[in-house]
C-alpha cells in the first residue's frame, strides 16, 4: 500500500504552511521527516492523514485521492497517533486500545470475540498487557506513549503515521518506542526531532525547511554537515561508521569561537 | 468500546432501569400536598389505560392522572433530555463543565420562546418550541463563535456560555418588559425559573418523543463519542465524520433542551452534575454512560418536583430552584476536582 503527496500546499488565512510538497511513500519503508520547530511537519503529517484537507494538490492512498475515500476506509488502511493527545476521562488502558477498533464497528455492529483478540495481542505487542487495567491518568508518559501507538496497531493499518512519538520521553523509552514501531513491520512516516534517532531507524529521511521539502534520501546522503548548518543552523560532524549508519555529533557554539548561528 | 459486561448484565439493566423510572413515576403521582396511597395510583392508570373500571373518587383520579402523573411524566422527560445533553456536550467538547444552561444554549431557547410568544415572531407560522430550537441553535453557534475567536482550551467555551447568557437573559427581560403585559410577565418570569406547574398531557406528548428521538439518536453515536476521549483530532484518525457527528448531536441536543425549556422554562444544573454522577457510578463508555445518564436525570427530576411541591407547605417552589439548590455544590465539587487532577 503506497501513500503519495502530489504538489501539496496548505496554509491558515494568508500565510502558506506546507508549500506543494511532492513525496512518496513506499511500502514498507520507516520515512523520517525532520525540520526546525515551524517548518510544517506537523501539517504535514496531518496532511497525509487525510484529517486535513490540501488547499492544492492532493493526497493519494494506494491509487485514490484520500478525501475522496470514507473516514472509516481510510482508518482501516492507515493510522495516525497525532502530538500528546490526553485525556481527562478515567478510562483504563485497555479501553484506549479499544478505541482502535472504531473503525471496524458500527451502531449495529457489536464488539465480537475478534475485536477481543486484536486487543489482547496488541497489548502484549505495545508491552502493556500487565497495566492494561490500570486507570489512565496514573500511567507514565511513555506508557501512555505505547498505548497510544497499540490504540493505532488495533486498527490493523498497513500505515502507520506518527507526529513526534517520543516528544516528553527519556532517552530509554525514546529508542524503546522507535525499536517498536520498527519491529511492526509496517510502513511508517514519523515526525522526528532527533537526528541520531532519524539516523538510527529511518530508511530514508525528508527534511523539511519552511514549508518546503529541502532533501530526501537515505540518512548518510541527507544528514550532512552542510544541510544541517543550513537548516538547523547549527555546527555539527557527521561521521559515517563501517556499517554504513551516520552519527550526528552537535558543536557547542559557544566554544566555536562565537560563531552566532540563528535557530530556525 | 466494547459494550459493558457488568456485574449487573446488560439485560438484567433494561428491566431494572424500568422498575426504577416506574417506580419513581408512582411515587410523583402518590406524593403531595394530599398523600394518594398507591392502589389509588395503580387504579387510576390501570383504569385510563385499560379502562379497568376500578370505582375511585373522582377527585383523587383525576389528581393523579391530569396533574400529577402528566407532571412526573414531563419531570423525567425534562431530567433524561437534559443528562443526555450535557454528555454530549461535554464529551464532544471534552469539557466537564460544559452542559446546556452553563454554555447558553437554554437562554437561548428562552429568548427564542419569548419572542414567538410575546412579540409573535414568525406570525403564528411558529410554535414556541420552535421559537425555542431557533434560539437554542442561535445561543450555540454565538458562543462557538466566541470560543473560537477567544482560542482554544476549557476556559473559553465556559466563558463564551457566561457571555452568552447574560446576552440572551437581557434580551428576555428586554422583550418581556417591552411588550407584555403585567399578568403575562408574572406568568414567564415564574416560567423562566423552571416550573412544572402547568405541565398537562399535551406538554407529554411533545416531551416524550423529543426525549426518546434524543435518546435514539445519542445513543447512535455512541462509539463515535468514544471516540472523542482523545479529542476531535484522533476521533477522526479512528474513522469518525466529525463535522456530521457535531451536527447530528449538537443539533439534537439543541431540540431537546429547546423543547424541554419551552415547556418548563430554563433549568440549570441536571445537565451539568447528572452526567457526572452517571459516569462515576457506570463509567465512561457511552452505549452505558447514555441510558444511565438519562435515567438518574429522569429519577432525579421527578424527586426534585416532589420536593419542589411538598418542601413548602402550601406553596410551590420553582423546580429550578431545587436543582440549583442540589447543583449548585455539586458544581463546586467537580470544579474541585478538576484543580486537583491538575
Amino acid at each position: 500500500m503506497t501513500l503519495t503527496a502530489k504538489d501539496v500546499s496548505w496554509g491558515v488565512g494568508e500565510a502558506a504552511i506546507v508549500k506543494s510538497i511532492s513525496l512518496e511513500v513506499r511500502e514498507g519503508e520507516f520515512l523520517g521527516l525532520i525540520g526546525p520547530n515551524g517548518s510544517g511537519k506537523t501539517s504535514l503529517m496531518a496532511l497525509l492523514s487525510g484529517i486535513r484537507r490540501p488547499r492544492s494538490g492532493e493526497v493519494i492512498l494506494d491509487g485514490v485521492p484520500i478525501g475522496r475515500l470514507g473516514r472509516r476506509e481510510v482508518a482501516r488502511h492507515l493510522a495516525f497517533v497525532e502530538q500528546q493527545a490526553e485525556t481527562a476521562e478515567r478510562i483504563t488502558a485497555r479501553q484506549a486500545v479499544e478505541l482502535g477498533r472504531t473503525p471496524y464497528l458500527g451502531p449495529l455492529s457489536p464488539w465480537s470475540a475478534n475485536d477481543d483478540a486484536v486487543v489482547e495481542a496488541t497489548l502484549a505487542n505495545v508491552d502493556m498487557a500487565h497495566l492494561a487495567d490500570r486507570l489512565w491518568h496514573t500511567l507514565s508518559g511513555g506508557e501512555r506513549q505505547r498505548l497510544h501507538i497499540g490504540r493505532a496497531l488495533a486498527q490493523q493499518p498497513k500505515i502507520l503515521l506518527l507526529d513526534e512519538p517520543t516528544n516528553h520521553l527519556d532517552i530509554g523509552h525514546q529508542i524503546g518506542l522507535l525499536d517498536l514501531v520498527g519491529r511492526q513491520g509496517l510502513t511508517v512516516v514519523a515526525a522526528l526531532h532527533d537526528l541520531n534517532h532519524a539516523a538510527m531507524f529511518c530508511d530514508r529521511i525528508a527534511v523539511m525547511q519552511g514549508g518546503r521539502l529541502a532533501a530526501l534520501g537515505t540518512p548518510s546522503e541527507v544528514l550532512t554537515a552542510k544541510r544541517i548548518r543550513e537548516v538547523f543552523g547549527i555546527e555539527a560532524e557527521v561521521e559515517i561508521d563501517i556499517q554504513g549508519s551516520c552519527h550526528v555529533r552537535f558543536q557547542a557554539q559557544g566554544r566555536k569561537g562565537g560563531q552566532s548561528a540563528s535557530m530556525g | 468500546m466494547r459494550p459493558a459486561v457488568s456485574s449487573i448484565g446488560r439485560t438484567g439493566a433494561i428491566p431494572l432501569a424500568l422498575v426504577v423510572l416506574v417506580a419513581a413515576l408512582w411515587l410523583g403521582a402518590a406524593i403531595g400536598e394530599t398523600s394518594i396511597p398507591f392502589g389509588v395510583v395503580a387504579k387510576t392508570v390501570a383504569n385510563r389505560l385499560w379502562s379497568a373500571g376500578y370505582a375511585l373518587e373522582p377527585i383523587d383520579e383525576g389528581i393523579v392522572w391530569s396533574y400529577r402523573l402528566s407532571r412526573a411524566v414531563v419531570a423525567a422527560c425534562c431530567g433524561a433530555a437534559l443528562a443526555l445533553s450535557g454528555v454530549v456536550l461535554q464529551s464532544l467538547l471534552r469539557n466537564p463543565l460544559a452542559d446546556p444552561y452553563i454554555l447558553g444554549i437554554s437562554a437561548g431557547a428562552s429568548t427564542g420562546a419569548v419572542s414567538v410568544a410575546i412579540l409573535g415572531l414568525g406570525g403564528g407560522m411558529m410554535t414556541l418550541p420552535m421559537g425555542a430550537f431557533l434560539g437554542a441553535l442561535i445561543a450555540f453557534a454565538l458562543v462557538s463563535l466566541l470560543a473560537l475567536k477567544a482560542g482554544k482550551g476549557t476556559a473559553a467555551i465556559i466563558l463564551a456560555g457566561v457571555a452568552a447568557s447574560q446576552l440572551f437573559n437581557a434580551l428576555t427581560s428586554f422583550i418581556v418588559t417591552k411588550a407584555a403585559t403585567a399578568e403575562q410577565a408574572r406568568g414567564i418570569m415564574f416560567w423562566l425559573l423552571g416550573n412544572l406547574s402547568g405541565v398537562r398531557w399535551p406538554d407529554a406528548w411533545l416531551a416524550i418523543p423529543a426525549a426518546l428521538t434524543g435518546l435514539l439518536v445519542c445513543l447512535w453515536h455512541a462509539r463515535s463519542l468514544d471516540a472523542f476521549t482523545f479529542g476531535a483530532e484522533s476521533a477522526a484518525s479512528l474513522g469518525i465524520s466529525v463535522r456530521r457527528t457535531y451536527v447530528a448531536l449538537v443539533g439534537v441536543s439543541a431540540m431537546m433542551t429547546a423543547v424541554m425549556v419551552s415547556i418548563v422554562g430554563s433549568i440549570g444544573f441536571v445537565g451539568l452534575v447528572i452526567p457526572h454522577a452517571a459516569r462515576m457510578l457506570v463509567g465512561v463508555r457511552h452505549s452505558v454512560l447514555l441510558p444511565a445518564a438519562a435515567l438518574i436525570g429522569a429519577v432525579f427530576m421527578i424527586l426534585a418536583d416532589i420536593l419542589s411541591r411538598v418542601l413548602i407547605p402550601g406553596q410551590v417552589l420553582p423546580i429550578g430552584v431545587i436543582t440549583a439548590l442540589v447543583g449548585a455544590p455539586a458544581f463546586a465539587f467537580v470544579l474541585g476536582q478538576r484543580r486537583g487532577r491538575g
